[in-house]
């Protein structure tokens, strides 16, 4: 026991020299640590988070009252298509992907990411593809506009903003596949000796199988996307039907990417969400082992439920059924996690600090993004549901209220850790609550107006839509306030926090809080001694 | 350590590669799903009309075909079938007739690209000759007559009694552009 504080003891007392790079361009651009990187891919995807709300806020503006009043309709649809593009590969995936730099090398004891050079390179060319992208707007034509799932041949009538559009995809597909190999070296190579993989916390573990479903899918999606350009460009008819291709063909291949995709922005969720339950239950995570099976059979039967995108493009009964029930099969994991989450909160002795509300409001309101879910995968009702509002819906409540508030809840959760300083509890209580009334009034409504029949994707509606979308507009209008409180209240931490200390939470457990807070600039230059007091989920039979 | 780290790294890569290379296999792989697990016929080529012809007629039995003529809409041509339906018996070779007008001040390419419905039915309908096979040319202002010749696969399920043939014509930009230039080029020498 002795020897162990003794060897924690030199650690920290290493650490101390925190030998950080100076000046702006050794210490950011040309920065190969790991937590440097994390908090510039944290604040890039939070500036992509407000560049992608403005655009929403476009959307609502114009969808709160009939008629047309602000944008004309092709400006419109550009605003939806560059929304969703940025907020998912310019948003969700980059947060995730920093949260991972920061957070996986402190939780399984390594001094660093393992590709250190190419984490730096994964990082930069982000903002360099979203340039690109963003650029499309201010060109003649436009942004591209068919939409983000780029269906031809819409998608392809558009300028040659689409060729930019591309180009852009293919360097984010590249930054992402980078970033996953870095995450799995990391992962299967550097961990802490005894840090077994059934040790390790359920973040590492939600990232690794992510990082796989990444290797996988995106190479598929920059294949996809190549095929667009050469029948745009260079004259191929993979999908033009004219020359004899398939447009049908487009959509099968687009979501053998797609629906693993949105498993790419859900599992990280997962995993934030099962460190943070134990901590303010105060109590082990229930079923850690069955976490782990749960998460990779869900990455395993995401790659065969992607025809639920296109029920309707007129597959034969035998196909259509398949997917029905395979799509069906994957609430059974889903369900065994919320199930678990509630167990771990079931008779322990928790306290609602922010990170914990955010947590609980993830559950319960990814949960109800789970049962939409489950009604659009039922064949004969989503030929009703299918392009309307109920399918906005439904992929908001999973990726706002699901991927969105873990994103969040991990913010408050480590940056206490990352910062040494305390945030403001009653500003972050007040984020949250804030955050719970707008959010719902937003995308609650969508539901019914989906039933109702409003399509999606349109600037224009029947009358008999006006009721509910001016309510999802004041939500609107309330949720593009809160980047603004949560900017506010960690500018404030950050300036004036109370110091933090090293566990920062009563109840956490993990090795990322042995170090000091804030996390010193090197930490686990020498592998730590794992005790066993010290792991998240010590007791792999839990 | 960090040998090991680029060993992931070189297998990253090639499980990536190996995906993207995947990807386009995914073409030929969607064509043999469709044919060989689903049933569904996407091979638009003529079958061997003497082995259309040696299919035995089935005189007890008749299926009723129902032809629709489409043009995608930015497509100035108008097309239609000179018979909205036929009642035809499985085994015999019939022949129906379209009509197609374009009705614009340009030479247009087209192609038709055909479609059986209910999808099951596809593997049985079996066509010896048809526009379809080839693209069309239609100088401006010109109207063609054209046939399809085909002939319903006696083992059709029995459940079936209607089949819809449905064609919708597309513009075929490559080659009409390819036809401008050559008449621009032809032009001073006329
Ligand atoms: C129980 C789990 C789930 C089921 C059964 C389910 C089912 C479905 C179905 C059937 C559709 C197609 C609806 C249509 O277009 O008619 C759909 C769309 C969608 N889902 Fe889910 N889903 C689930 C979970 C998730 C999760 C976890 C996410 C993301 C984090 C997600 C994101 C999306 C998105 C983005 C779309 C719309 C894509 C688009 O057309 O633009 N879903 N879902
Ligand atoms: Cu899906």
């Amino acid at each position: 026991m002795a020897t162990h504080a003794a060897a924690g003891h030199h650690a920290d007392h290493h650490d101390d020299h925190d030998h950080k790079p100076q000046g702006f361009w050794d210490r950011w651009v040309f920065t190969t640590n790991h937590k440097d990187i994390g908090t510039l891919y944290l604040v890039f995807a939070f500036i992509m988070f407000c560049i992608g709300g403005a655009m929403s806020g476009v959307i609502r503006a114009e969808l709160m009252t009939p008629g047309l009043q602000f944008v004309d309709p092709g400006f419109f649809n550009q605003m939806t298509t560059v929304h969703a593009l940025v907020m998912i590969f310019g948003g969700v995936m980059p947060a995730f992907v920093g949260l991972a730099n920061w957070m996986i090398p402190l939780q399984i004891g390594a001094p660093d990411m393992a590709l250190p050079r190419m984490n730096n390179w994964s990082f930069w060319i982000m903002p360099f593809a979203f340039t690109v992208l963003l650029c499309t707007l201010f060109l003649p034509g436009g942004a591209p506009a068919g939409g983000w799932t780029l269906y031809p041949p819409l998608s392809l009538q558009g300028g040659s903003s689409v060729a930019f559009a591309i180009f852009a995809i293919h360097m984010m597909g590249i930054s992402s596949i980078m970033g996953a190999i870095n995450i799995i070296a990391t992962i299967l190579n550097m961990r802490a000796p005894g840090m077994d993989l059934l040790k390790m916390p359920l973040f590492v573990w939600t990232w690794l199988i992510t990082a796989f479903l990444l290797i996988a899918v995106m190479p598929v999606l920059a294949g996809a996307v190549t095929m667009l350009l050469t029948d745009k460009f260079f004259g191929t008819s993979f999908f033009n039907a004219a020359g004899g291709g398939d447009p049908v063909m487009f959509q099968h291949i687009f979501w053998f990417f797609g629906h693993p995709e949105v498993y790419i922005m859900i599992l990280p969720a997962f995993g934030v969400v099962s460190e943070i339950i134990p901590t303010f239950a105060r109590k082990p995570l229930f079923g850690y082992q069955a976490m782990v099976y749960a998460t990779a059979s869900i990455a395993f039967l995401s790659f065969i439920v992607w025809a639920h995108h296109m029920f309707t493009v007129g597959m034969p009964l035998g196909g259509e059924l398949f997917f029905m029930y395979a799509t069906m099969m994957i609430a059974v994991p889903t369900g065994v996690k919320v199930f678990n989450w509630v167990s771990t909160m079931w008779k322990g002795s928790m306290t609602f600090e922010t990170p914990m509300l955010w947590a609980i409001g993830f559950v319960i309101l990814f949960t109800i993004g789970g049962f939409s879910g489950l009604m659009l995968a039922i064949v004969p009702a989503d030929f009703q549901y299918h392009d309307t509002y109920f399918v906005v819906a439904h992929f908001h409540y999973v990726l706002v209220t699901g991927a969105l508030f873990s994103i969040i809840a991990a913010v408050y959760y480590w940056w206490p850790k990352w910062t040494g300083r305390m945030y403001s509890e009653k500003w972050g209580k007040f984020h949250f609550w804030w955050t719970i009334v707008f959010v719902n009034l937003l995308f609650f409504p969508q539901h019914f107006l989906g039933l109702a029949g409003m399509p999606r994707r349109i600037p224009d509606y029947n009358v008999a839509f006006a009721d509910w979308n001016l309510i999802s507009s004041i939500g609107a209008f309330g949720m593009l306030c809160t980047p603004v409180f949560m900017f506010l209240i960690l500018w404030h931490s950050k300036k004036h926090g109370a110091a933090a200390t090293q566990q920062v939470w009563e109840g956490a457990h993990g090795l990322e809080w042995t170090v000091p807070s804030p996390a010193p600039h090197h930490t686990f230059t020498e592998p730590p001694v794992i005790r066993a007091q010290d792991l998240a989920h010590g007791d792999p039979t839990h | 350590m960090s040998a090991v780290n680029r060993r992931w790294q070189k297998k990253g890569w090639l499980i990536a590669g190996g995906f993207f290379v995947f990807g386009f296999a995914l073409v030929p792989l969607y064509e043999i799903a469709c044919e060989h697990v689903l049933g569904i016929k996407l091979d638009q080529g003529a079958v061997d009309a003497e082995a259309a012809a040696a299919m035995a007629v089935d005189e007890s039995r008749l299926v009723t075909v129902q032809f629709l003529a489409n043009t995608k809409s930015k497509l100035p041509w108008v097309f239609s079938a000179e018979k909205v339906s036929m009642q035809v018996h499985p085994g015999q070779l019939t022949e129906a007739w379209f009509d197609a007008t374009n009705v614009s001040e340009r030479d247009i390419v087209g192609n038709a690209v055909p479609s059986v419905a209910p999808n099951s039915a596809s593997l049985y309908f079996n066509k010896t000759e048809c526009f379809c096979f080839t693209e069309q040319l239609l100088k401006a202002g010109e109207s063609k007559r054209m046939p399809v010749r085909f002939v319903v696969d006696p083992r059709l399920p029995k459940d079936i009694s209607t089949l819809t043939l449905a064609y919708t014509f597309l513009e075929n930009d490559v080659a009409t552009k390819k036809l401008a230039e050559s008449n621009q080029a032809a032009a001073p020498a006329s």
